[in-house]
């Protein structure tokens, strides 16, 4: 067996889904069947688990560390709100798409600054774009409604049929399509040879140039993507909220969004999406203890997931479906690796 | 003419602030390569220690200072010795996590503890107020500033350049192995460094409360500023840092007088140029090790 067909058939057989991955997506659309009165919250985890796909994209596949995401969702969420506002696109999934377009354009053009420099300086430049862009946004208060955010937003029916309800019932189903039609994406993109050759960069950028990996293209290229599906979820929350203020850029939000990535498992689809979950269950818990202080316990969850080790903690977690998954489809079963053993 | 004088004297006393704030920092980050978001916590620290002891205690202001910096440095070794030596070795990720986990919870413990509105330090009647120098407005208590801050910046460089500590410490930063290998105890020095800088940030913290304001969102407010003087000033030597804290000062002020509503979009742009141009910073080393 070659060395070509070797590293295709691996991929292949990595790309294959398994029962596991049907049985999440199943659960998933049963949420929305199990918990009717629950669809605002299950909205938030769905558009927080895109957003986290996004920085999967880049953190986990190409090891790219940015502190400034919320950028991405925010121009995506202002480029939605202000669509809708002065009516110029009024069908929501074009302005979503288009919202995603602008962030990308976005991204496109900061990624050359990003791929410049070492972790330091690449903390430093996202950092700094998604100050830069909140100081923005401020500045041209009569653009953006300032720190009173875009008022009177009023969204059409989706495709001049679903209209949004009270409820978030439309929402919600709108935002898992669009997070399972892009998960799709995702899915193929991080399995393609060009994921792979992302891989090879996170893990060692001199060896994958000397192997004949345009590093510096690679890099532009899926940090363009991330960008663009940061947009999306921007664009979501906008759509499903009627709400853009100035806090879509805030630093806590790019913060929290790495904690919910870490939390998830990086390097790995379903990290973001688990994240997700497990992080707003938590800010719920915490919330409901202590109203004011919940930041605290946040805070200390990082800590301690930090200092006890990500991968310590996901094999803890792991190690009961991955049991049950074994002792259902047998031993040749795929099951989820966290990312320090995955092959 | 005077008010340029003013905005001058402003802005250094200003940088002068932000350099002993920030340059703890340029020793973990800068030298021993470790990235410490949660470097505000420890000012914050500092200056509600001092607050307390003026404001509650009834100390004099002169001599809560000392203490200010003694409570943020012990804070700082006992942190040190638990928790951050096993993270050096660790991704630039994880260190990023852990510290800003570590601002979170510092941030949400004073608001719980002190209250989440804006504190002041009683200062003592001779800091009042401002004097006349040649038209020029000059405050007393910035004054005070300068002149301290002044006065630190050159035992700081006279320690790191004259000293056998200096010197153990520049060769623990230029190469850890080596450096154990000759006989010198390389934590125990970054133990002492760490220690020293956060107690720079708790003096500078209780400084500061006049001037920038001290809320229990202090940390996440000015760290990309104290981020701004490292990265860009380098890691070389104590200079770059101080000259990078003058820069920002004195743009910051001038930007907030002459283009009030462009804010701090100034200072970002300028950053954002400069490490495009220079990623080790204006006047880091060419290569990092």
């Amino acid at each position: 067996m070659t060395a070509v067909s070797d590293v295709s058939s691996h991929a292949i057989a990595r790309a294959r889904w398994r029962p596991a991955e049907i049985v999440f997506w199943v659960l998933a659309l049963s949420c929305a069947f199990l918990f009717p009165s629950r669809y605002l919250i299950m909205t938030d985890i769905l558009r927080l688990a895109l957003f986290t796909l996004s920085l999967d994209l880049i953190l986990g596949y190409a090891g790219i560390v940015s502190l400034g995401h919320a950028a991405f969702f925010g121009v995506g969420a202002y480029s939605a709100g202000l669509l809708a506002l002065h009516g110029i696109i009024n069908e929501p999934v074009i302005a979503l798409v288009v919202a995603g377009l602008v962030a990308m354009v976005l991204g496109f053009l900061t990624s050359f600054l990003v791929i410049r420099g070492v972790d330091l300086t690449r903390l430093m430049v996202t950092l700094g774009i998604a100050l830069l862009l909140e100081a923005l946004a401020e500045r041209f208060s009569n653009i953006t409604g300032g720190t009173d955010g875009l008022q009177g937003i009023e969204m059409q029916p989706i495709l001049g049929m679903f209209a949004f309800d009270m409820f978030g019932k439309t929402g919600f189903f709108y935002s898992l399509i669009v997070l399972f039609l892009l998960f799709l994406l995702a899915r193929r993109i991080v399995n393609s040879p060009f994921g792979l050759s992302l891989r090879a960069i996170k893990n060692n950028p001199l060896r994958a140039s000397a192997i004949g990996v345009p590093v510096n293209r690679r890099l532009i290229a899926i940090y363009t993507v991330a960008a663009f599906y940061a947009g999306i979820a921007g664009a979501l929350f906008t759509q499903t909220t009627a709400l853009a203020s100035l806090d879509v850029f805030a630093f806590e939000r790019s913060a929290d969004l790495m904690l919910v990535l870490v939390i998830g498992g990086t390097g790995y689809l379903y990290g973001g999406l688990i994240g997700a979950v497990v992080f707003k269950m938590l800010q719920e818990l915490f919330q409901t203890i202590t109203p004011q202080y919940w930041l605290f316990w946040i805070g200390l969850v990082l800590v301690v997931m930090v200092l006890v080790g990500r991968e310590r903690i996901h094999r803890w977690v792991l190690w009961g479906p991955n049991l049950i998954i074994r002792q259902v489809f047998g031993r040749k079963a795929g099951v989820a690796v966290p990312e320090s053993d995955a092959p | 003419m005077t008010t340029l004088f003013t905005i001058l004297f402003d802005g250094v006393a200003y940088g002068m602030l932000l350099f002993v704030l920030a340059c703890g920092l340029a020793v973990t980050l800068g030298l021993m390569n470790f990235v410490n978001l949660a470097h505000g916590a420890f000012a914050m620290a500092g200056g509600y220690i001092c607050a307390v002891l003026v404001n509650n205690q009834g100390w004099p202001f002169f001599s809560a200072l000392p203490l200010a910096f003694v409570s943020a440095a012990a804070i700082g070794v006992a942190l040190e010795r638990t928790l951050y030596r096993h993270l050096y070795t660790r991704s630039h990720l994880d260190q990023v996590l852990f510290t800003i986990g570590l601002t979170f919870m510092s941030v949400a413990a004073v608001d719980y503890i002190m209250g989440s509105s804006r504190i002041f330090i009683k200062l003592p009647a001779a800091l009042e107020g401002q004097f006349d120098f040649f038209g020029v407005g000059i405050g007393r208590y910035r004054l005070m500033i300068i002149v301290i801050c002044g006065l630190l910046t050159v035992a700081l460089q006279l320690i790191l350049a004259k000293t056998r500590f200096g010197s153990r410490l520049r060769a623990a930063v230029d190469d850890p192995r080596a450096a154990s290998g000759l006989g010198i105890n390389v934590p125990q020095v970054f133990a002492f460094t760490f220690a020293f800088g956060c107690g720079l940030a708790g003096l500078g913290g209780a400084l500061s409360a006049e001037i920038l304001g001290l809320d229990p969102y202090f940390p996440l407010k000015f760290m990309i500023y104290f981020l701004i003087v490292v990265t860009v000033g380098g890691s070389s030597s104590i200079t770059g840092p101080f000259l990078a804290s003058l820069l920002l000062g004195i743009g910051d002020v001038a930007g907030k007088y002459y283009v009030p509503k462009m804010g701090p979009f100034v200072i970002y742009t300028i950053m954002i140029v400069i490490l495009i141009w220079r990623p080790n910073g204006l006047f880091g080393r060419a290569a990092a090790r």
